[in-house]
């Protein structure tokens, strides 16, 4: 669904992204690590051809109507300009399969809201939803834009224990039904727990790539993060704890 | 009240108010007998009807659209509720041009010039507004590059106008700053007007980007919305509207800060619902305001940007004041 | 005796009755050939702008100013001891033979002023003026209309034409709506304002309005002697009521 070849980004003559290969495929729901500045953002933004770049992003290459038809993008600022209705917002994600105003559509932004579990917000007014609410909003446009994949740039930031969790099974959910999710997040524990795979970055490199019980070791954690955590498989599921810094 | 209800209000609006502006003048023509000698075009109220308050009424129904359409696509590009024509300076820069135009006889030698001057300088005027406050639509940064914009588009065309050798300068310069609609004839309609559609065709195509603007840039882009594109859209559409509508009425203000305002609170805020509702109800604002210049005073000229601003103004107030409350 | 002009009424008295010696400046306007009747004549001086400081280094014994002259320059030129002469606007009959008594006494030739009085009495006499009824209106740019208060509304008046422009608060005019104006219909519209070289500005388009083509207007009509209350206006009111006995007599033939 995407492929990445030595993807490079700048910013002046210093490489932001540095010669990142990578790949992803159905079913997968990834999450994105590394410490602040690592280059997350930047990452996905050059996936998505947004902004220049260096190597090969296979979504970059589609023209703009296309890529959006394959990937939707949360970014990180969520930003809603004016109070549109949470109804209209929602249906701002069939914007790229052209005017679409038929049932396919109408059942699109419907299925995304339940998904959401907006069905009772249509008619309220975006901006005047609380922080949560604005961010569940904005995934179930995103949802509404029926793209196999999803890149989302630290989509649970600010929200509360529940509703993380939340966006974390919506995600997976999308994933497990044939889709691809990839997720930048800075809690480990979620990524330990609901990530298929994660992708670790520091000062723009993909340092690691694999499953969460593999690439969250002693090692790496120490490397990059500058952390000592507590890792381990239990009956329900992995459960990661972050427990104290290193000297740098 | 539904989308489709609220254009077809607006409409008979315009209609309604179209027809007034037709039928009230300082000469007591009545009403029957106007719209005969409208229809027929015979003796002195023929000449009246056709030669003078039609392409006034005309002109009142292209400017206010002009104004209207271009506050709002203007906003929903900035996502800034008070980027307009007026207050950021794009009317100023189309007066500048209109001047240049008048003033250096080009207009004399080539009746276009006049339209394509004002054309050019809304267009600087834009072009600069958008990459001083393009990115983020801040306020702040919006209303103080449009101070900026305002201030030197006024100074030049000052400067100009007092160069020139003409005893009028000071009269001049109340006209392009405040605007009128006083004895315009149908060579201004029909030099306004391919400018005026052309304008209005590239900015109500602007709806569906504008629309997923309201989620940034960043979003919008990655939903298939060319920003370049847009942009440019934004600069030359408003570019000829606001500069033909300028180049034949002068700079009338706050028609496009208040309409799409008012708007909002009834249609919602999508911009491109926005953009057809606010050229009809900038036409109607405008052709109200013109038929209050002729009933307030009939006999002082008075000028018609006097009176929008004077609605206009308290409106400005009061949204700078709400913002102010909720940031 | 040195004396300056800067203004361009007291300019045309001055040429016409002051010794070529005595005029040490005139105003800027003076050699303006649509504003000045004696502009050849005034290209012999030197010009000022109405500035104190360009006057007082002329080291005048009289400046002639109008009552309308900036009062800054005024009170400056006063403070630096120069004799300054302000002379009351002259519109009216009694206001014209007042300001060239006036003239001819500060400039020290009465006699002159007295003979141009009498000149001036005595062409206003001869002037054959069309009878009663004839209605005009004299307009200029942004569709102004002068008002019976003003030079142009006593020039109408003396060559026995009606204003169309007056009535309660026109006595100086006031903008004329064009419309009014097509359906008033008078007998002479005379559109005027290109005087001087004023380039072109966006206010005197109104008079390029299209009904205004099938109104009897006349252009080019208003010349430097419609500019001053002197005796040179009233080679003005002669071509108009010449022109105003014409119209009587196409009236009378249909």
């Amino acid at each position: 669904m995407l492929q990445l070849e030595n993807l490079t980004a700048l910013r002046g003559q210093c490489p932001v992204v540095d010669t990142v290969s990578a790949s992803i495929g159905p079913g997968e729901l990834i999450g994105l690590i590394g410490p602040n500045g690592a280059g997350k953002t930047t990452l996905m933004r050059a996936a998505l051809g947004l902004i220049a770049h260096q190597g090969d992003s296979s979504l970059a290459r589609l023209d703009p109507m296309a890529r959006a038809r394959a990937a939707a993008w949360l970014p990180q600022a969520r930003e809603i300009a004016w109070g549109l209705s949470v109804a209209e917002l929602v249906a701002l994600g069939r914007l790229p399969h052209g005017r679409d105003h038929g049932a396919q559509g109408a059942e699109a932004v419907a299925a995304a809201l339940a998904r959401m579990g907006l069905e009772n917000y249509r008619a309220r007014i975006a901006t005047q939803l609380s922080g949560g609410e604005q961010a569940r909003v904005l995934i179930a446009r995103a949802l509404a834009q029926q793209s196999p994949l999803i890149l989302a740039d630290e989509p649970i930031a600010g929200l509360d224990p529940a509703a993380q969790i939340e966006t974390m099974e919506v995600f997976r959910a999308h994933a497990d039904a044939g889709g691809a999710v990839l997720c930048s997040l800075h809690d480990l524990g979620l990524a330990a727990r609901h990530c298929t795979r994660v992708w670790v970055m520091d000062r723009g490199r993909l340092v690691a790539d694999g499953p969460p019980a593999t690439v969250l070791s002693r090692a790496l954690l120490a490397d990059v993060f500058h952390i000592r955590a507590h890792f381990e498989d239990t009956a329900q599921g992995a459960v990661f704890q972050a427990l104290s810094t290193l000297q740098r | 009240m539904s989308y489709r209800a609220i254009l077809i209000w607006l409409s008979l609006a315009v209609a309604g108010l179209f027809l007034a502006s037709l039928l009230i003048g300082p000469s007591g023509i009545g009403p029957m007998e106007g719209l005969r000698a409208l229809f027929t075009g015979e003796g002195a109220p023929g000449l009246v009807m056709r030669e003078l308050r039609l392409p006034r009424a005309l002109l009142g129904v292209g400017v206010g659209a002009a104004l209207g359409l271009s506050g709002a696509a203007m906003q929903g590009f900035l996502r800034n509720p008070l980027a307009e024509p007026g207050l950021i300076g794009t009317s100023a820069g189309a007066a500048l041009g209109a001047v240049i135009a008048i003033q250096t006889g080009l207009y004399a030698a080539f009746a276009l010039a006049l339209p394509f001057a004002a054309l050019a300088g809304a267009g600087v005027a834009v072009a600069l507004i958008l990459a001083l406050a393009g990115r983020e639509g801040r306020a702040l940064v919006l209303i103080l590059a449009g101070i900026a914009v305002s201030a030197l588009a006024g100074a030049a065309t000052a400067l100009v106008l007092n160069l020139a050798p003409s005893p009028y300068a000071a009269a001049e310069i109340v006209f392009w700053l405040m605007g009128s609609l006083a004895d315009r004839s149908m060579t201004h309609v029909v030099l306004a007007t391919p400018f005026l559609i052309l304008g209005a065709v590239i900015l109500l195509a602007t709806g569906p980007g504008l629309d997923a603007l309201s989620l940034g840039e960043d979003a919008a882009a990655s939903m298939g919305v060319s920003l370049k594109r847009l942009r440019l859209q934004i600069v030359f559409g408003s570019a000829l509207m606001v500069g033909a509508a300028t180049a034949v009425a002068g700079a009338v203000g706050f028609v496009g800060l208040v309409v799409p305002h008012l708007l909002r609170h009834s249609l919602g805020a999508r911009p491109s619902r926005l953009l057809p509702a606010s050229a009809l109800g900038g036409a109607a604002m405008l052709l109200a305001a013109d038929i209050a210049t002729r009933v307030i005073a009939p006999e002082r000229d008075l000028k018609l940007g006097v009176l929008t601003a004077i609605v206009g103004a308290p409106f400005f107030l009061a949204m700078i004041r709400k913002m102010g409350r909720e940031t | 005796m040195r004396v300056v002009s800067m203004n361009l009424c007291t300019d045309q008295l001055a040429l016409a009755l002051a010794d070529p010696g005595q005029i040490v400046s005139l105003s800027h306007f003076a050699t303006d050939p649509g504003m000045s009747v004696h502009w050849k004549q005034a290209e012999e001086y030197p010009l000022n702008y109405g500035r104190a400081e360009e006057i007082s280094i002329l080291r005048p014994d009289l400046v002639l100013a109008d009552t309308w002259s900036n009062p800054d320059t005024i009170r400056m030129l006063k403070t630096l001891g120069i004799r300054v002469e302000q002379l009351p606007p002259s519109t009216s009959l009694p206001e014209i033979r007042a300001r060239i008594t006036k003239m001819g006494a500060l400039l020290g030739h009465p006699k002159r002023a007295a003979k141009m009085l009498a000149d001036f009495n005595a062409r206003l006499a001869a002037i054959k003026r069309p009878a009663k009824g004839l209605r005009a209106a004299v307009i200029g740019p942004s569709g102004y209309g002068y008002g019976p208060r003003t030079l142009e509304g006593q020039i109408l008046a003396l060559a026995g034409f009606d204003n169309v422009v007056s009535g309660p608060g026109l006595d100086f005019g006031g903008r004329l709506p064009l419309e009014d104006l097509v359906m008033d219909h008078p007998d002479l519209v005379i559109v005027g304002g290109s005087q001087g070289s004023m380039g072109t500005s966006r206010a005197q388009s109104v008079l390029d309005h299209p009904v205004l083509r099938d109104l009897p207007t006349q252009r080019g009509l208003r010349d430097a002697r419609w500019t001053c209350g002197a005796p040179a206006m009233l080679g003005a009111v002669a071509d108009l009521a010449a022109l105003g006995r014409k119209i009587e007599q196409s009236k009378v033939s249909q």
